[in-house]
């Protein structure tokens, strides 16, 4: 297996079991080894991007606007200013002789146009060579705009996408503390680091609803800028994501001492643990009862129906690879939920901490894999024998050139996979991958010796014709 | 009333993509070739997603992986790091290397750190063949980085010698289909040809069960270094400038005879590329073709009522949007606004060239737009339908009319890489699905629910 590794990716790669873990992870990605991570002004865009009140100028040259235009399927239920791409597109003559002149003039003229309730201008690789002063372009703006005009310092070399969610929240940080806080409920959160894919933080603010805890802010699905001025008025930060918005519960604890926990929306285990928890936290008794009467009508109704996946998909075998890792850990369990056995788990961003969690919940003899690229990840698919890879749209190809089924588990699904209905998303789409008659006709894999041979697809043609 | 309006400092949705993108997707379609980006990582991902949610094809682009100390201390270590990992894990015959805004701008010296890795590395391994490309994406588009790496393939690799029968085809971007089309058309004239780039296979495979480390296909390197050899070079692009002509440098350099035309879209446009593979084959256009253009003619005639006066918006890279409007005048439909995020300047005279004697009146042309601006004008001018690739559907939503989904990228739909724009048969697609969504779309607004077209 390991055949497939550069040397210099070796001590990244672990396999429950074998040895003690000691995986090395938040490094710099290897140069020529394919790795399937952006930059820093992609973290930082991925999570400032669902404000959608909010104007998003990219100051760079036309690539870093263009290819994340509409990426992300975060809805609004309002303002949609964040589906826009805004840019410098700066030119050669930006770069010899300064880009501020041309950001401050493209702010202005943009922030007329829109009336934004903020600006965050995001610094890309080329400003920060050039060294234009952001900073001092933003407060004048801000002078003269009167709204928040927030710098990001985003510069994609700067590293990888970890480094853009500090700068994220950063620069989120300069807006809270700045709203009044009066007259919200005593059991009030924030939900930090969903980003209402799909309309997910719709399913989870309904739970909280029915629960009686109010919503502060959403940080940042269906974010709005005025709400997070005031997320320092809520009672507790409940952070889902690992990476994205936890050092911005940590500066909140800090600065308001607001407390956290960290929770997970994805699979039964994990979404009614996270309610329990924050239900726990207030630790007052009407609202436990109310959470579990929660937890309880859905269940219900979702068990039997995820019945018949489990059935038909027991057994199977499952590969993960996704950005940061949390969501690896609420897959693993939401796949044990349906009977599958995850036998590859790894992820772009993931923490030592994040890797022991893996190791510990996963099966000996599973794969984990940090900073993974396309030649690993076939080797370990090919030697696996997995039935159906979770990922985003650069694993995909991979998935399908294997005749491997595959789970868009990325910022461009277009139903919801959190959350209690979620659970049945996923399953369905596990499901419809795994079952698909399409996999027949791809030539025949030798380690899936349960996979339809061609005797198969010949006597279901026979009994096609007999049926004629 | 032929303004675009107010001269805006911001851009709001590109119509153009960045430059390094373009070189990476002209280095795929050259045989054994890996693309690598020197640069950031996020580059290089950035674009193997965008390029993927269109072909549905794996895209591997290696980067030097640069981080804050290689941007102050250059990027030379980690790019020969980078060369030495790709040599061993895609054991490619080719690396295609492209710069980025990054490395441009800190003044990394390509050409000789390539050098230094040839004299390290020297005899000690199989060394691929390394072509470097310099695409800064603050300075043009990724039609300037596409037709960039061509002619840097061409500049570092091909050799002259003995005349041969060979025929250099430099096509520009098209889609598989167009690229599978093109070999074909060439064959059936009988002509040995070398087609550069040639993405109809890298980019549009069969199912294997195997992640290839290097797809097959492209054009074969041997090829390349042939084309100084061949009797004849024919280009497409009439907006193409002759500095970043690939068929210019094999015509100064070693006399290949160029034919320029314009991409061919439409009858007429196809005639021209016909007529050219007649007069340098010797031979009269073959019945297959023949066929497929009379029965072209006889669509166009069937069809032309439910198209006559129709309006259309038309974008994309000024080549595609030429050709297309050329097509589109032929039909009978009246392109009211030309427009495309590239700036050659040259955009008016082509479109004028294609559309005189033939469309009423002039189109609005607009070069060096965004879709801010598309979307003003295309509001005032009320087209009927809009023709470009998938970035404008959000205009074709907003004005009500349907989006002809042409060019790259294809991102709401499958099969963008089958996509067949070129010569009759491309045409004769085009044509079905023009009138075609034009009936679709008075039968869903009717009340009546009309049976018969």
């Amino acid at each position: 297996m390991k055949t497939a590794a550069l040397e210099g990716r070796l001590k990244q790669i672990h396999v429950k079991g074998e040895r003690p873990l000691d995986i090395e992870c938040n490094r710099d990605s290897l140069a020529g080894a394919v790795s399937q991570r952006a930059c820093t002004f992609c973290g930082s865009r991925v999570v400032l991007y669902p404000i959608a009140d909010a104007l998003h100028l990219v100051h760079g040259p036309i690539g870093c606007a263009v290819y994340t235009w509409d990426i992300r399927g975060a809805l609004s239920s309002g303002p949609e200013l964040h589906r826009l791409s805004f840019s410098t597109d700066l030119q050669e003559r930006d770069v010899i002789f300064g880009g501020e002149e041309k950001l401050y003039r493209a702010l202005s003229e943009l922030i007329d146009r829109h009336a934004p309730r903020a600006a965050f201008v995001y610094s890309t690789c080329i400003v920060g060579i050039i060294g234009d002063d952001i900073d001092a372009v933003c407060k004048k703006v801000e002078a003269e705009k009167a709204i928040p005009v927030i710098p990001v310092k985003s510069e994609g070399f700067k590293g990888n996408k970890r480094a853009g969610y500090r700068a994220a929240c950063n620069a989120m940080s300069r807006l809270i503390g700045t709203g009044d806080v009066t007259g919200f409920s005593p059991f009030s959160v924030n939900i930090m680091g969903d980003f209402n894919i799909a309309g997910e933080i719709w399913l989870i603010r309904d739970y909280y609803q029915r629960m009686g805890i109010e919503v502060v802010a959403n940080i940042t699905g269906d974010g709005r800028v005025d709400n997070i001025r005031k997320a320092h008025g809520a009672a507790l930060n409940v952070v889902q994501c690992s990476g994205s918005t936890m050092q911005l519960a940590q500066m909140m604890e800090e600065e308001y001492g607001i407390p956290w926990i960290r929770v997970s929306y994805f699979g039964i285990e994990d979404m009614s643990e996270a309610l329990y928890d924050i239900a726990r936290f207030f630790g007052e008794k009407k609202l436990m009862e109310k959470t579990q009467r929660v937890v309880r009508e859905e269940v219900s109704w979702l068990m039997p129906r995820l019945e018949e996946y489990r059935k038909a998909l027991s057994g199977r075998r499952a590969a993960i690879y996704v950005g940061g890792s949390f969501k690896a850990f609420s897959l693993v369990k939401a796949f044990r939920l349906i009977d599958m056995k995850v036998v590859l788990v790894g992820s772009q961003t993931g923490t030592r901490e994040d890797y022991q969690e893996l190791e510990a919940i996963t099966d000996p003899g599973t794969i984990i894999v940090d900073d993974s690229n396309p030649l690993e990840l076939t080797a370990f698919l090919k030697e696996k024998g997995v039935d159906v890879f979770v990922g985003g749209v650069k694993e995909r190809p991979i998935a399908y050139k294997l005749g491997i089924g595959f789970c868009d588990h990325n910022h461009e699904r277009k139903k919801p996979l959190a959350g209690f209905e979620g659970m049945l998303n996923f399953a369905r789409e596990i499901y419809s991958t795994v079952m698909s008659p399409v996999w027949r006709f791809v030539p025949e894999k030798p380690c899936c010796p349960e996979r339809l041979h061609d005797d198969d697809i010949a006597s279901g043609m026979a009994a096609r014709r007999n049926a004629v | 009333m032929n303004s675009k309006g107010p001269d805006y400092i911001s851009t709001t949705n590109a119509c153009k993509l960045c430059r390094p993108l373009g070189a990476c997707l002209a280095f795929r379609g050259m045989e054994g070739t890996v693309a690598f980006l020197h640069g950031s990582q996020g580059c290089a991902t950035y674009m193997r997603r965008y390029i993927i949610s269109h072909y549905n094809e794996p895209m591997d682009i290696a980067s030097s992986s640069l981080s804050e100390k290689h941007a102050v201390y250059g990027g030379g270590p980690n790019l020969k790091l980078g060369l030495s990992n790709v040599q061993k894990k895609y054991a490619p015959k080719m690396i295609g290397i492209a710069t980025t805004c990054l490395t441009e701008t800190i003044g990394d010296d390509v050409n000789m750190y390539l050098r230094e890795y040839e004299r390290e590395y020297d005899g000690k391994d199989d060394l691929p063949c390394f072509v470097n490309v310099s695409s800064p994406s603050y300075s043009g588009t990724h039609m300037q980085g596409f037709h960039g790496a061509v002619r840097a393939v061409v500049e570092q690799m091909t050799e002259g010698g003995p005349v041969t029968g060979c025929v250099n085809l430099l096509p520009g971007f098209v889609s598989c289909a167009d690229y599978r089309y093109l070999s074909e058309v060439m064959a059936d004239f009988g002509l040995d040809h070398t087609t550069l780039p040639d993405l109809s296979l890298t980019m549009d495979r069969p199912a294997l069960l195997e992640y290839e480390k290097v797809p097959g296909g492209g054009t074969p390197l041997h090829r390349i270094r042939a084309m100084g050899r061949s009797c004849a070079t024919i280009e497409f692009g009439r907006t193409l400038g002759e500095d970043e002509s690939a068929g210019r440098l094999l015509l100064s350099r070693f006399g290949v005879k160029r034919f320029r035309t314009g991409m061919p879209l439409g009858i007429r446009e196809s005639d021209d590329f016909f007529n050219i593979l007649s007069e340098i084959s010797g031979r009269e256009m073959p019945e297959k073709h023949r066929l497929e253009r009379g029965r072209l003619v006889d669509a166009y005639v069937d069809g032309h009522k439910y198209l006559f006066g129709k309006r259309a918006v038309v974008y994309g890279e000024e080549d595609l949007v030429t050709g297309m409007v050329s097509f589109l005048s032929e039909i009978g439909i009246q392109t009211v606004l030309c427009a495309s995020g590239e700036t050659s300047g040259r955009l008016v005279q082509a479109i004028r060239a294609v559309t005189d004697g033939i469309l009423a009146d002039q189109p609005e042309v607009h070069e060096g737009m965004d879709f801010h601006e598309i979307s003003n004008r295309a509001e005032a001018l009320a087209p009927d339908i809009i023709v470009g690739h998938s970035k404008g559907y959000p205009l074709a939503r907003k004005l009500g009319v349907p989006l002809i989904r042409v060019g790259f990228p294809i991102h709401d739909r499958i099969g963008g890489q089958r996509i067949l724009h070129l010569g009759y048969r491309g045409a004769q697609m085009l044509f079905d699905t023009i009138v075609n969504t034009v009936i679709a779309h008075t039968q869903e607004l009717s009340d009546i629910g009309y049976s018969y077209m």
